[in-house]
């Protein structure tokens, strides 16, 4: 009886002795699980870069933590769950998520893809980066759905600046009727007053009252032959 | 001894100057022909008309392409001996015979009515293409009005799963340009139908033109205020702006480097004397139209010069700025292009962010091909040249739609910029059309065409019209390959052909005696000897010159033509295509009626003339034969009339 709870103290404190070292040999360079990422902090942030060390690479845990939380709406994840190793002096390094029921079973390759693509843009933010400067090899940015007006905007110009042109235009021609119809009117008018004073008999202006004497007519306008 | 050629009758012709003193007198409110209101309209429409797209993308590519500063050797001296002499000839002659093109050569000799004719076609055949441009400009312009411009991203393809091929293997300034904009076809005869877009935006376009030209030069002259002034604005807006982009100076700089052993080509002088003679809208007619409209007093030879100045300002200030522009996109992908290197490097063999930049990146190339030649070698790394970038050189409508489209993406608030830029290139390309219409609608009224009963507004809508309609071959989808053949043979030998035959019509039909008195009457003074020497014998030599070495390059070069075509091997770059046999045809009218209408109608004249004197003769001989016969039979009657008084008397 001794000799059994011995042997499974030892087991125990070699289990959790070997458990990080079991974990580390489930994260290898291109395991076959496991994803690369590759941070660029100095081309996003340029002078407002900050350091990368242990702290971030806590976040980078619990943020992918999250993402498989909300994937598979449990909260069963925790940041032991996420496995990193191989950092390298670029700041890239390996990882790999392991099931919290079962220590050394893997998430496999496409769950953890569509965990992250799910909370792409959550990640990002977490580190102020972005598709670019914050990459998981193999996994390809979601492309943006291009924006589709109803009308496209140049045809909404187009109506505009047309039916400017074309309100000018009537503008234009019927001013320039009307300016012809006054121009004939105003000359008709002027024949009208010639005639009139003729018969009126206004001399230099004045208008002279009194009965028109055709004594003076000139109706002998034609010799007799 | 001057050299003049029998030009008999051509005193009952034109006008005196006694009757064009009195012209000037009565004609003081009224009168049949239009006046500008002002001396700056007159002086702001030609200024319209000179300056044009040419000035800001023909002259930038031509001064870097051969030897930068250097070029401005050749174009000032051309500007001086040929651009000079000849704006001067066409003003002095226009104010003195008070006619459009047709009129005045007619007038100088019935048999050169055939240049003013030879002007018409030109300067139709010019009209149609360019308001295609004015066009492309427009949808341009009302594409410009999003937050995020259209040709600054690739669209999704069909399936949303990637970007467009077509797209992705070329960039996305082309594809807006090849597919969105002129839906190219691959060949010349594939003509694709007509694009609707372009056909709206073709019909704005010539529904601006003829809201401005409704009246003549009632409405041209207060549209000009506008459109000369807006493009001077929007460069100066442009050149502040440039000044303060990273990498414009290396621009500037790349554009001045003198290169004096380029002086030493030849084809650097042909291409500066041809720029001068394009850009200055010569032999159009419509300059001749517009200074005919001016007072008899009104001192030509200062406004010549002014002119010339300014348009020779405007080739340099434009070439500055475009570069500024273009050197700004020259360095933004040289960085681009070097930093893709430097982020293969790291990425390669992992070493931290900033180990490797601009500044180092040849040192650690180096030695670590020294230590990993083979990674080095796998890596495929692209050469990064900021002169290639630069001298990436293009004119016409790759750098106005192209080049320049890709450098506005790339600025903060590019719609702002995307919209100053087109609409100054639709100011520039507006007043230039103005002359080029004056030159079609005038001689149309001359030639009697319209009746005179009809109102101006009529007759400048129904050629805008059918000008818009012709103009629809060039928005099908094959329409931009028509343009560039329209553009090659159309608008530059007759143009040759008809500014010799000026100066030669000038110098020695009406006399350069007679021309030197009536410029003494005009403006007061006798033009001085550097007008005789150029008007006499440098500027046709020049002409000449460039006519024949431009013929022989034009008739000696291969037939080809750079096409958009996805499926061919090299795409991006244009495959070059030879043109089918029947485009000859079609490049023979182009170039040939209007060349040969001028000796055509020569000819013609004569015949008629042989004509008309034949039966001239012959009407002669017939009135001579009545007149005999009417004295033979008043005499009778006389003699009957007599004889009863005779027989009276002697009775």
């Amino acid at each position: 009886m001794r000799c059994l709870r011995m042997l499974v103290r030892i087991l125990v404190l070699l289990y959790l002795a070997g458990a990080p070292a079991l974990a580390q040999t489930l994260c290898q360079p291109n395991a076959s699980n496991g994803y690369r990422v590759r941070i660029s902090i100095k081309t996003a942030l340029g002078n407002q870069a900050y350091e990368w060390n242990e702290n971030e690479m806590f976040l980078f845990r619990a943020t992918m933590a999250f993402a498989m939380r909300r994937y598979y709406k449990t909260e069963t994840y925790n940041v032991d769950n996420i496995i990193v190793c191989n950092q390298t002096r670029r700041v890239s390094f390996w990882f790999v998520v392991i099931s919290p029921e079962n220590p050394t079973m893997l998430i496999p390759k496409a769950d953890v893809e569509k965990a992250v693509s799910m909370s792409r843009h959550r990640i990002n933010n977490a580190f102020l980066l972005t598709d670019r400067t914050l990459e998981f090899l193999g996994i390809y940015p979601t492309l943006a759905e291009p924006v589709n007006p109803d009308t496209p905007p140049w045809l909404i110009v187009f109506g505009v600046v047309i039916g400017a042109v074309f309100a000018g235009i009537i503008a234009l021609l019927v001013s320039s009727l009307l300016q012809k119809r006054r121009k004939e009117k105003g000359m008709m008018e002027d024949g009208q007053d010639e005639e009139d004073r003729q018969m009126k008999g206004v001399e230099n202006g004045i208008n002279l009252d009194g009965i028109y004497n055709r004594g003076f007519t000139d109706d002998d306008r034609f010799t007799k032959l | 001894m001057r050299l003049q050629l029998p030009n008999p009758g051509l005193e009952d012709r034109i006008l005196s100057h006694e009757e064009l003193d009195k012209l000037e007198t009565e004609e003081a409110g009224s009168g049949d022909r239009p006046k500008w209101d002002n001396k700056t309209q007159y002086m702001l429409t030609c200024v319209g008309f000179c300056v044009g797209l040419g000035n800001v993308w023909r002259f930038p590519y031509l001064c870097q392409s051969h030897g930068g500063g250097a070029f401005m050797i050749p174009f000032l001296i051309l500007l001086v001996l040929e651009g000079v002499p000849l704006l001067h000839l066409e003003f002095a002659i226009g104010q003195r015979l008070r006619k459009g093109s047709l009129g005045v050569w007619s007038t100088i000799h019935p048999y050169l009515a055939g240049v003013g004719i030879a002007s018409m076609f030109v300067s139709l055949m010019i009209s149609l293409y360019y308001n295609t441009i004015m066009a492309w400009v427009m949808w341009y312009l009302f594409n410009s009005f999003q937050e995020t411009l259209p040709w600054s991203q690739c669209p999704l393809n069909y399936n949303l799963t990637g970007l467009v091929s077509e797209c992705e293997q070329s960039s996305p300034v082309d594809y807006f340009w090849y597919r969105e904009t002129l839906n190219s076809t691959p060949d010349i005869g594939e003509n694709g139908g007509l694009q609707w877009w372009m056909v709206l935006c073709l019909v704005s376009a010539w529904a601006v033109l003829y809201i401005c030209i409704i009246r003549g030069i009632e409405t041209t002259g207060k549209a000009v205020y506008v459109t000369s002034t807006l493009p001077y604005v929007v460069l100066s807006i442009f050149l502040i702006r440039g000044l303060t982009l990273k990498g414009s100076l290396s621009g500037v700089v790349f554009l001045f480097t003198p290169n004096l052993t380029e002086l030493t080509n030849p084809t650097t002088w042909l291409d500066a004397g041809a720029q001068v003679f394009y850009s200055f809208s010569i032999a159009f007619g419509g300059l001749i139209s517009f200074s005919s409209y001016n007072s008899v007093h009104n001192n030509c030879e200062q406004d010549a010069v002014i002119i010339s100045a300014v348009n020779g300002f405007t080739s340099v200030y434009a070439a500055t700025v475009i570069y500024t522009i273009i050197g700004f996109r020259a360095t933004e992908r040289f960085d681009n292009c070097l930093g893709g290197n430097i982020l293969v490097l790291l990425n390669t063999f992992d070493l931290p962010e900033g180990n490797v930049t601009e500044s180092n990146y040849d040192q650690v190339l180096q030695s670590l091909n020294g230590t990993h030649p083979e990674v080095i070698q796998g890596l495929n790394l692209k050469t990064c040249d900021l002169n290639t970038f630069l001298s990436e050189g293009v004119e016409g409508t790759g750098l106005a739609f192209i080049v320049f489209t890709e450098a506005i993406t790339k600025m903060p608030a590019s719609p702002v910029w995307s919209v100053l830029f087109f609409i100054m290139l639709f100011c520039l390309g507006l007043s230039s059309m103005f002359g080029n219409i004056e030159g079609v609608l005038v001689p149309l009224q001359d030639l009697g065409v319209f009746p005179k009963s009809w109102p101006k507004e009529s007759t400048t809508g129904i050629t805008c019209v059918l000008c818009c309609i012709v103009g629809l071959i060039f928005v099908q989808g094959s329409g931009n390959y028509w343009l560039s053949l329209f553009d090659s043979y159309g608008g530059s030998i007759p143009l040759l052909i008809i500014a010799f035959c000026e100066m030669v019509g000038v110098v020695y039909l009406y006399g350069i005696d007679r021309f030197n008195d009536d410029i003494e009457f005009m403006i007061g003074h006798k033009p001085n000897l550097f007008w005789q020497i150029t008007w006499r014998f440098v500027s046709p030599a020049i002409m000449l010159v460039i006519f024949v070495f431009y013929f022989i390059t034009k008739v000696t070069e291969t037939l080809l033509y750079k096409t958009w075509n996805p499926e061919s091997e090299n795409f991006p770059t244009l495959e070059e295509k030879p043109y089918p046999a029947w485009i000859y045809v079609i490049i023979f009218i182009l170039a040939g009626i209007p060349s040969l209408a001028v000796p055509g109608t020569a000819l013609f004249r004569c015949l008629w003339r042989k004509r008309d004197r034949k039966s001239e003769q012959q009407e002669l001989k017939t009135v001579k034969a009545d007149i005999k016969g009417l004295w033979i039979v008043g005499s009778k009657l006389h003699i009957e009339s007599i004889l009863p008084s005779i027989g009276k008397h002697n009775t």
